[in-house]
């Protein structure tokens, strides 16, 4: 053991710049995203005493005096004009007139010279239970408020979870979208990937590696680049409508951009090596005679297919489009540059919410509903190619 | 239709063919029962390499065929075409008087043992065996019947439910033969189906298949390059060499009675001796050598005065003696070398003109090296070919 100790630190310190790399910038980052989406400060940080007097209120009473004087001792102590800021949005979220009151309140405890009695003085809604409710939930540090709301769910004024109304269930709806999406790319990369593996494995010399190499150099190319010359090809004047208006095969041009067809037809040309590589992976495994063999046995080409070459290739067909439907989720480029209003998928709402709104619980939580889906998807895959008969 | 009721008729046949066949090894068998598979002027080109070229071959019903010869002889390309994996560039191959180039192999009726086995490995071994019947569209009772009775013919029912990676090389083998025996085809095929079993297993397995071929009355083809498995298993042995057969005969004849330099050499060792025809007799010649010495040799092909010829002498059928014996044929010569081999003793012999191999029985005196030896054998056991 005395020996297997220095050998086992030698190996950790190989291993440091893997392990602080991992934890920096895989680890932290996701983990801190997903703390993101449910911690919920910006009301407590600036309230410490009120969230004290708060916690022995009954919920359903009026405000006591005590709990007036806490708030406004709190409320007189914030000098940071943005943190109150993000409180006021925090506490209007979760009910509607929070930020005139509180911009109303906060100008009369200013007035050092004719100071309050109470806050009920200053205006008679801070007499009503429903805005003590509303911060005293906002004290919590944690909340599934934007877990619930990436699935377009909320808490009523009970506390029970319900769904939000139509005008607000616009994730869901996204939700259902993207994975609709991924699951066309992933049926049409099966369709054109799995013959052209089938073929591409079949062939030897430099028709295979021409095969192989007309996959690959797409993936060595930028995705953006690919993108853009989808852009090109595609366009009313582009490439495929002149060929086929030249053509004589259509008269009007058909519109393939800023449409499902577009994006569909872009993700599917971009994802194609992901189902291509690993059936074909799986394809030259496959003993050449086995085909061979099932015809001398008396099975008729279809047949053979259906019995031997299909259970043995589903395990690369499975892989590839696990690959393809999880990297189709998180697609963004392509439906932004190609794909119209109604083809936007979760990523664009997860980049609005970061960059555009700046509502990173919303951003994170969205993540964490992505994640939670493929990591359900990979679970399922894992499950179904360890009991696949047939492997050694 | 069951398979351990047919043997009986069929055992006796086979069997006083085959005593027949021994009996009179000098008549050239070219068809002996019903002809049942014809390879009619055979042509396969791969690009501008010919494989097989002008091919005739007869296959009687029920015979055991080999076709042997080293790698890239045509052999294996002739039974992929026989079995539908690939065309004749020209010529016609028939199956009990059909041509059936244009049938698909799935359509062909023809059991194929490869020699990587083929067994699906996704299926158990009772999946693999049923698989042909299942494409025959049989019913589940009687599929599960013929399934254990071509597992216990090959004693493997005990491992029905495995799978084929959990066997061993040898047991995958055996049910790579119930497969293609159960559905009982007309003709099995087998491509070098023992090349990767270890020795012992495949002397094993060479009688076991022997066996069968005799109980089920079965036309086998069969494409090997070892010699002695195509000797102790065969009715009659094509030798292929460049897409040509060389010789097709029994296993005697193809032994004995080389025709060719190519099939003397290949098939077991043999001595080579260059000569020169002085004189020919009904079916003996007589050949001078380089040395001045005469032998008088068996003819198997035709050959004129004053051609030049080989002598191919077998090893073992020389005799070896410090006296000079009475035997037709004598070479003087001395003793270069002698090995001990266990079964056999061997002894390299030197003289001037020409080296030569002899093969003495363990029983035999020895001969220490730089003895003068004489080196005796009959008529008959050499043999004239035509270089």
């Amino acid at each position: 053991m005395t020996a297997a100790t220095p050998r086992t630190v030698r190996s950790l310190l190989l291993l440091a710049p893997l392990l602080v790399f991992l934890l920096a910038f895989f680890v932290w980052p996701l983990f801190s995203m997903m703390s993101q989406s449910v911690s919920d400060t910006a009301v407590l940080r600036l309230l410490p005493r009120s969230a004290e007097v708060l916690a022995g209120w009954d919920r359903t009473s009026s405000p006591t005096l005590p709990m007036q004087q806490a708030l406004m001792e709190d409320l007189r102590a914030v000098d940071d004009d943005q943190a109150l800021g993000d409180m006021v949005r925090r506490l209007n979220s979760a009910r509607s007139g929070f930020r005139t009151l509180m911009g109303k309140t906060t100008s009369a405890l200013g007035d050092t010279d004719n100071p309050p009695a109470d806050l009920v003085s200053i205006d008679k809604r801070w007499g009503k239970p429903e805005f003590w409710l509303a911060i005293a939930d906002a004290l919590s540090p944690l909340t599934d408020r934007n877990l619930l709301a990436a699935l377009d769910l909320g808490r009523n004024a009970a506390g029970e979870i319900e769904h939000l109304p139509a005008d607000q269930s616009v994730n869901s709806v996204i939700l259902v979208r993207t994975f609709w999406i991924a699951a066309l790319v992933t049926f049409f990369c099966a369709a054109i990937g799995y013959p052209y593996a089938i073929i591409a494995a079949s062939l030897s010399g430099w028709k295979r590696d021409l095969m192989l190499a007309a996959v690959l150099l797409p993936l060595w190319t930028s995705l953006l680049v690919r993108t853009a010359a989808w852009f090109i090809l595609l366009q009313e004047q582009g490439l495929i409508n002149d060929l086929l208006r030249w053509l004589h095969l259509i008269d009007a041009p058909l519109s393939l951009i800023f449409n499902r067809t577009g994006v569909i037809i872009a993700m599917t040309h971009v994802l194609l090596p992901f189902m291509v590589l690993p059936i074909y992976s799986v394809l030259i495994t496959i003993p050449k005679n086995l085909m061979p063999a099932a015809a001398s046995l008396g099975a008729p080409p279809l047949r053979a297919f259906l019995r031997v070459l299909l259970p043995l290739s589903l395990r690369g067909v499975a892989s590839g489009g696990l690959l393809v439907f999880i990297s189709a989720i998180g697609y963004y480029i392509t439906p932004a540059l190609i794909g119209g209003p109604g083809d936007q998928m979760i990523s664009s709402i997860i980049a609005f919410y970061a960059t555009g709104s700046a509502n990173w619980g919303m951003a994170g939580a969205l993540g964490v509903v992505l994640l939670v889906a493929t990591l359900l998807l990979y679970s399922v895959y894992a499950r179904l190619s360890a009991d696949e008969p047939g492997r050694r | 239709m069951d398979p351990r009721v047919k043997p009986e008729d069929d055992e006796s046949e086979v069997c006083v063919r085959r005593r027949a066949s021994f009996r009179q090894p000098a008549e050239v068998m070219e068809h002996p029962l019903a002809e049942f598979i014809r390879f009619d002027r055979i042509t396969k080109f791969y690009g501008s390499l010919c494989v097989v070229e002008n091919l005739d071959l007869g296959i009687g019903k029920g015979e055991f065929v080999s076709l042997l010869g080293p790698s890239g002889s045509g052999k294996t390309t002739l039974l992929m075409m026989l079995a539908g994996f690939e065309q004749p560039t020209s010529g016609a191959i028939l199956l009990d008087g059909a041509a059936i180039n244009a049938v698909p192999t799935h359509k062909r009726d023809m059991g194929v043992v490869f020699q990587s086995y083929a067994l699906f490995p996704h299926m158990t071994v009772g999946e693999n065996v049923a698989f042909p019947l299942q494409m025959r569209g049989l019913g589940r009772a009687e599929i599960a019947g013929r399934v254990k009775r071509a597992l216990d013919m090959v004693q493997l029912s005990a491992l029905s439910e495995r799978r084929p990676s959990q066997l061993s090389g040898g047991q995958q083998q055996r049910v790579a033969l119930a497969r293609a025996l159960v559905f009982e085809p007309r003709v099995v095929l087998m491509d070098e189906p023992l090349g990767a079993l270890d020795k012992q297993l495949r002397e094993q397995m060479q009688l076991d298949i022997r066996d069968l071929h005799r109980r089920l009355g079965l036309t086998i083809v069969f494409v090997t390059h070892d010699q002695s498995e195509a000797l102790t298993m065969s009715d009659r042995v094509a030798v292929f060499n460049r897409g040509r057969i060389e010789q097709i005969g029994t296993p005697r004849q193809v032994y004995d009675e080389p025709a060719t330099r190519f099939v003397a050499e290949f098939i077991g060792e043999t001595n080579l001796v260059e000569g020169v025809v002085e004189a020919v007799e009904g079916a003996e010649a007589t050949v001078r050598l380089s040395s001045g010495a005469r032998i008088v040799s068996a003819v198997s092909a035709p050959v004129a005065s004053g051609q030049p010829v080989y002598l191919s002498i077998r090893p073992e059928r020389v005799d070896l003696s410090e006296t000079r014996g009475e035997a037709r044929n004598v070479l003087e010569t001395q003793v270069a070398d002698f090995v001990y081999q266990g079964d056999h003793l061997r002894v390299q012999l030197q003289n001037d003109a020409h080296p030569l191999i002899a093969k003495l029985g363990r029983r035999s005196r020895e001969f220490p090296p730089g003895t003068k030896v004489y080196a005796a054998f009959s008529a008959g056991d050499c043999r004239v070919i035509a270089p």
